[in-house]
């Protein structure tokens, strides 16, 4: 039987702070490739520590945390840093840019860092600027805000800027950390339909962490991180 | 540099406080550099002030007194020596040459020197510089009523050949009472030598004493005993005493024994001194003020990078958030760390620049009263050796002083991952 490497591959992973109780207890959890999930995290369930995981910057004690079939505990640090920019993008839940460089250099940054997305980038689209451009108006910003200040635009705005930098040199993966609950009811939809939509046209794969169970409907697996985490379980019980 | 152009944007985003630390370090480098100019060359000037002349001697007092009003015309003589002193060693066997000074009177602040034209000959100064005339020629000692000015003596007045002077009695700029009865013709302007000498008026001994021919107990003679300046020239203008002599010998080896022997004359109680040793007698005096100068101007550039540390370890904690975007796309830490290390770096690095021109603009400003009010010439040439190692040894501790900021950023970042804090 042969399945597609998945995109996130977690096994018995265990995790736990200096000196606390373990926060995290997960068995098992797979993204599989172009798929999107919904992961339903409450604060204070791990979820930030989760993320943390999957971006390299922290190790689990145990189990394994696997990447595009990677295991991150196998490289080191600054090698785990560059597999993160490689093959993942983020966004957050807003403040996503730096607020002193324009909206192009913003949605640049990652291939600043990566080689094999400036890469990517330029074999799609011939230069990075014309990559970093066709995802912008792809996501419905006009040319001309391009060129200005990151922090003169709207917090809607900006979180779609966030996600041209997210997916910038088609990375594998979008990792989204509640990036709609700054946004009003009716720009969350909006918002939600244009990152699908170019998470499809990259080929990647989205985890989506929030805590508003109502988008859940519009990916295709919904999971709860208190259901996956034997550790909040075991605390509840 | 990419990464160099974050680290500049984030300061131009930040460009109130940047521009406030990169001010208060150019002031400092502007204050250290100048401080170090002033101090070379004051201390070049000062080595150079006399060559060439084995021994000054006066009445007794101290090698400093003697050394500050015969050479550099600052304070006055405690007692005159006298004439036949003067000639005495003038045919000592040993003298090759013997130049006599008559000090005491002025020209608007600046003191007249009496002396021989023999001055102009052996008079040196730097690398055994003589004199030269600028314009017009030296004065003759058979023509008591022509003066020699120095060179900025003539620009401050705006003197030229030609001009009529009349001398005071003393030395101050008001207030004082004029040798007006007999006024003096410039004959010649010296050029610029970059020691006392350009400010003096130098007459011949002749006029020094016809000048006050008529005075008695100190005061200018009224009525019937006043005696002009025509009749003076047919008088015996053959000086009865003197301030100071300048004396050169035959041999070099043969100075401390004339010294000795002049120290120890019974004829008169006179004072003979080796102007180099008296030299660095009086810079070890000032040189002490002159460290503690240059000291306080590094301490001032040390205030000034602790302001650019404080300044960038504060704004650490808001720019977490920069940290953690940057970490989430790709930043390593020592990304972060040289993120840090950049902006100290470029913060210095402009400082020293504004303050290179705050320096030049300065100097550009303060070169003309300078030069006429301390006769210190502070020249406009590019940073010596010297000034580049300095300036140097400051963009280097700012660069370290960057590495705190760099070290706990680069800790921080580590510990944050990608937890975006607000």
């Amino acid at each position: 039987m042969t399945s597609p490497t998945p995109i996130i591959e977690l096994r018995a992973l265990r995790f736990a702070w200096p000196k606390q109780a373990t926060l995290l207890d997960i068995d098992a959890f797979r993204l599989e490739p172009e798929q999107s999930i919904f992961l339903k995290g409450p604060s204070g369930s791990g979820k930030t520590t989760l993320l943390g995981l999957l971006g390299g910057v922290h190790l689990p004690q145990s189990g394994t945390v696997r990447l595009l079939g990677q295991d991150l505990s196998a490289l080191s640090a600054s090698a785990r840093d560059r597999f993160r920019v490689d093959h993942s993008g983020f966004i957050f839940q807003q403040f996503n840019l730096l607020p002193f460089l324009s909206v192009l250099d913003n949605v640049l940054l990652p291939c600043q860092f990566s080689k094999r997305r400036t890469e990517r980038a330029i074999q799609r689209h011939d230069s990075i600027q014309a990559a970093a451009q066709a995802l912008l108006s792809g996501l419905g910003l006009a040319p001309e805000l391009q060129q200005q200040r990151a922090d003169t635009l709207s917090i809607g705005q900006q979180q779609r800027v966030a996600a041209a930098r997210a997916l910038i040199g088609q990375p594998k993966l979008v990792i989204a950390d509640e990036p709609t609950s700054a946004l009003d009811a009716d720009s969350r939809e909006v918002f939600l339909k244009l990152l699908f939509a170019e998470c499809k046209a990259a080929g990647a794969s989205l985890l989506f962490v929030s805590h508003d169970q109502s988008l859940a409907h519009l990916f295709d697996r919904s999971i709860d991180l208190s259901q996956l985490n034997r550790a909040t379980r075991a605390q509840e019980a | 540099m990419h990464l160099f152009r974050i680290a500049l944007r984030s300061l131009a985003n930040r460009r109130f406080t940047a521009l406030l630390t990169i001010f208060a370090i150019a002031l400092s480098i502007a204050l250290l550099l100048a401080v170090e100019r002033v101090r070379t060359e004051t201390r070049a000037s000062f080595a150079s002030t006399i060559s060439a002349t084995d021994l000054i001697v006066g009445a007794r007092s101290g090698s400093v007194n003697l050394l500050l009003y015969s050479v550099f015309r600052i304070g006055n003589a405690t007692n005159n020596i006298r004439w036949s002193s003067f000639e005495h060693f003038a045919q000592h066997p040993q003298v090759k040459w013997a130049v006599p000074m008559s000090l005491g009177d002025s020209h608007h602040g600046y003191r007249v020197l009496g002396t021989s034209a023999d001055y102009f000959k052996h008079y040196q100064y730097g690398r055994k510089q003589q004199l030269k005339m600028r314009d017009g020629r030296f004065f003759s000692d058979q023509a008591p009523f022509e003066v020699v000015l120095g060179a900025e003596v003539a620009d401050a007045l705006n003197y030229s050949i030609g001009q009529e002077i009349v001398l005071a009695h003393g030395m101050a700029t008001i207030s004082l009472v004029n040798h007006d009865d007999k006024p003096f013709t410039t004959v010649g302007i010296l050029e610029r030598t970059g020691t006392p000498v350009d400010r003096t008026l130098h007459i011949a001994l002749a006029g020094m004493e016809a000048i006050h021919i008529d005075w008695q107990h100190g005061a200018p003679a009224y009525g019937k005993r006043n005696i002009s300046a025509g009749q003076a020239l047919h008088m015996d203008l053959q000086p009865k005493q003197i301030t100071a002599m300048l004396l050169g010998l035959n041999s070099k080896i043969a100075t401390f024994a004339v010294q000795r022997e002049i120290n120890q004359w019974r004829g008169e109680p006179l004072l003979a001194i080796l102007p180099g040793v008296a030299l660095q007698e009086l810079w070890s005096l000032m040189g002490t003020a002159e460290k503690a100068l240059f000291v306080v101007s590094l301490f001032v550039v040390l205030t000034g990078l602790i302001g650019m540390l404080t300044a960038i370890l504060t704004s650490l904690n808001e720019r977490r958030r920069e940290m953690a975007i940057l970490r989430s796309v790709g930043a390593r830490p020592w990304h972060i760390a040289s993120l840090l290390i950049l902006e100290a770096f470029s913060l210095a690095f402009a400082g020293i620049l504004l303050g290179l021109a705050l320096l030049y603009l300065g100097i550009a400003v303060a070169q003309g009263p300078l030069q006429s009010h301390y006769g210190l010439y502070l020249p406009f040439s590019a940073p010596s050796l010297y000034e580049w190692m300095l300036l140097a040894a400051v963009l280097l501790a700012g660069v370290l002083m960057g590495a705190v900021p760099a070290w706990r950023a680069y800790r921080q970042s580590l510990a944050d991952g990608l937890n975006i804090r607000l």
